[in-house]
């Protein structure tokens, strides 16, 4: 086992927050390019008429998690080093729903906000101002709501504990998901497509 | 109606007279068109002058984020994340303003931490960073950097902002209360197979459709 190389000291936490940066950019790039950085195609997502964002956010999962998984079968990643965070089931059900409805409102998520600001949206600048507001009415709110958003705690809960499933069958099952939602989401945009020239 | 009188807008900024005012959508392909005659024109509002190409495959651009995902896993031994960055900018705000306050609050004093060293010397701010260096960088390479506002044609620009901060607002309130957003829990923990960060997942596309028709008029 060789990595994570932070966590076996390979170099120093300076060295590290410059890592940060060339990871960020990285991030920020591919998601320019997959063209989050507009609003109306990542809402576009939500009326079936464009399904890029099911489409990227899934081709990255699938990436990211294959490449976990074999470089752990191979020995090179200690996946115990790696921090997964800890499941608080209801705060994250209720968190998403919340989400969820600030994206379609909005039209963006947080990182993707920053690209199309970086772009020149501004929407999305106005959008980052929504963020911070909401920031601090939820830091204003805590202390009334400590209780629930501590509740419901699993610790560091994975899908292959949950459903008593060896890590490489979970993996092969979200693999034949995806795949099967790509064919889903390719299937829907040419029907969609069909529907707005039927119309014109 | 406000579609018409929106559309007429953009026409009159695009310095061309249009006689239309027929039936929603012959309004909306002339203004396409005639934004789309214009652009060459247009270099007041661009900032790069090439033509903006068009965005990268969908399965590529997955992939390449994914190696990016993998490289922070390898590398750091922890994913990307967006909204921990402004959790720290907001709790340093409000600890420079009302210092005893930030300090009695556990959600504030934990991101600006025991003052030995800054909160801003962070993985996540540096990260952050980048992103915003990153993005400009692909829009400038692709010809894609221009200031405007996204938004559907049949909605005012002040309606549009509006609806960006308040989205903005539920979506800093929804990442705090999930312990991240879409690139710390539905990406890094979706990639982790974290079962809250699933569960995270579903509902945000939920609460996203859930909503959508009732905001169809500012998108489409």
């Amino acid at each position: 086992m060789t990595a994570p190389f932070f966590k076996f000291g390979y170099f120093s936490e300076d060295i590290g927050l410059v890592l940060a940066i060339v990871i960020g950019i990285g991030f920020g790039f591919f998601l320019e390019q997959a063209g989050f950085g507009s609003g109306r195609k990542l809402a576009a997502q939500f009326y079936f008429t464009d399904m890029t964002v099911l489409k990227v956010m899934f081709t990255a999962i699938v990436t990211a998690m294959l490449g976990v998984f074999w470089l752990g079968v191979a020995g090179v990643l200690d996946l115990s080093l790696v921090y997964v965070s800890p499941t608080y089931l209801w705060p994250q059900i209720a968190g998403g729903l919340v989400l969820g409805a600030g994206f379609v409102i909005g039209g963006y998520c947080p990182g993707t906000s920053c690209v199309a600001v970086s772009t020149g949206k501004a929407d999305a600048l106005v959008y980052l101002g929504g963020i911070l507001a909401g920031i601090f009415v939820f830091g204003e709110l805590f202390p009334a709501i400590e209780e629930f958003y501590i509740s419901s705690a699993y610790g560091t809960l994975t899908l292959p504990e949950v459903f008593h499933l060896p890590y490489g069958v979970v993996v092969f099952a979200v693999v034949v998901m995806a795949i099967g939602a790509f064919a889903a989401a390719e299937w829907g945009e040419r029907k969609m497509a069909q529907k707005k020239e039927n119309k014109t | 109606m406000c579609d018409d009188t929106t559309a007429a807008k953009d026409l009159t900024a695009n310095g061309r007279e249009s006689s239309n005012t027929g039936i929603e959508v012959t309004t909306m392909a002339t203004n396409a068109a005639v934004l789309e005659s214009t652009r060459p024109k247009a270099a007041v509002h661009t900032a790069s002058k090439a033509t903006p190409q068009p965005y990268m495959n969908s399965y590529l651009a997955g992939i390449g984020l994914g190696l990016v995902l993998l490289a922070a896993f390898v590398i750091m031994g922890r994913g990307l994340g967006a909204s921990g960055a402004f959790s720290t900018l907001v709790s340093s705000g409000v600890a420079a303003i009302a210092p005893e306050h930030a300090a009695g609050n556990p959600f504030y004093s934990e991101y600006v931490g025991d003052g030995t060293t800054s909160p801003f010397k962070d993985w996540l701010v540096f990260e952050v960073i980048g992103v915003f260096l990153g993005g400009f960088l692909s829009g400038t390479l692709s010809g894609r950097v221009k200031w405007m506002v996204e938004k559907g044609p049949s909605i005012t620009t002040r309606k549009r902002f509006y609806f960006a901060f308040l989205g903005g607002g539920l979506m800093g309130f929804g990442a705090k209360l999930a312990r991240g957003c879409t690139s710390g829990q539905a990406l890094t923990g979706g990639a982790l197979l974290g079962a809250g960060s699933w569960a995270f997942m579903m509902c945000v596309f939920a609460g996203a459709y859930a909503f959508a028709y009732l905001m169809r008029r500012q998108w489409q």
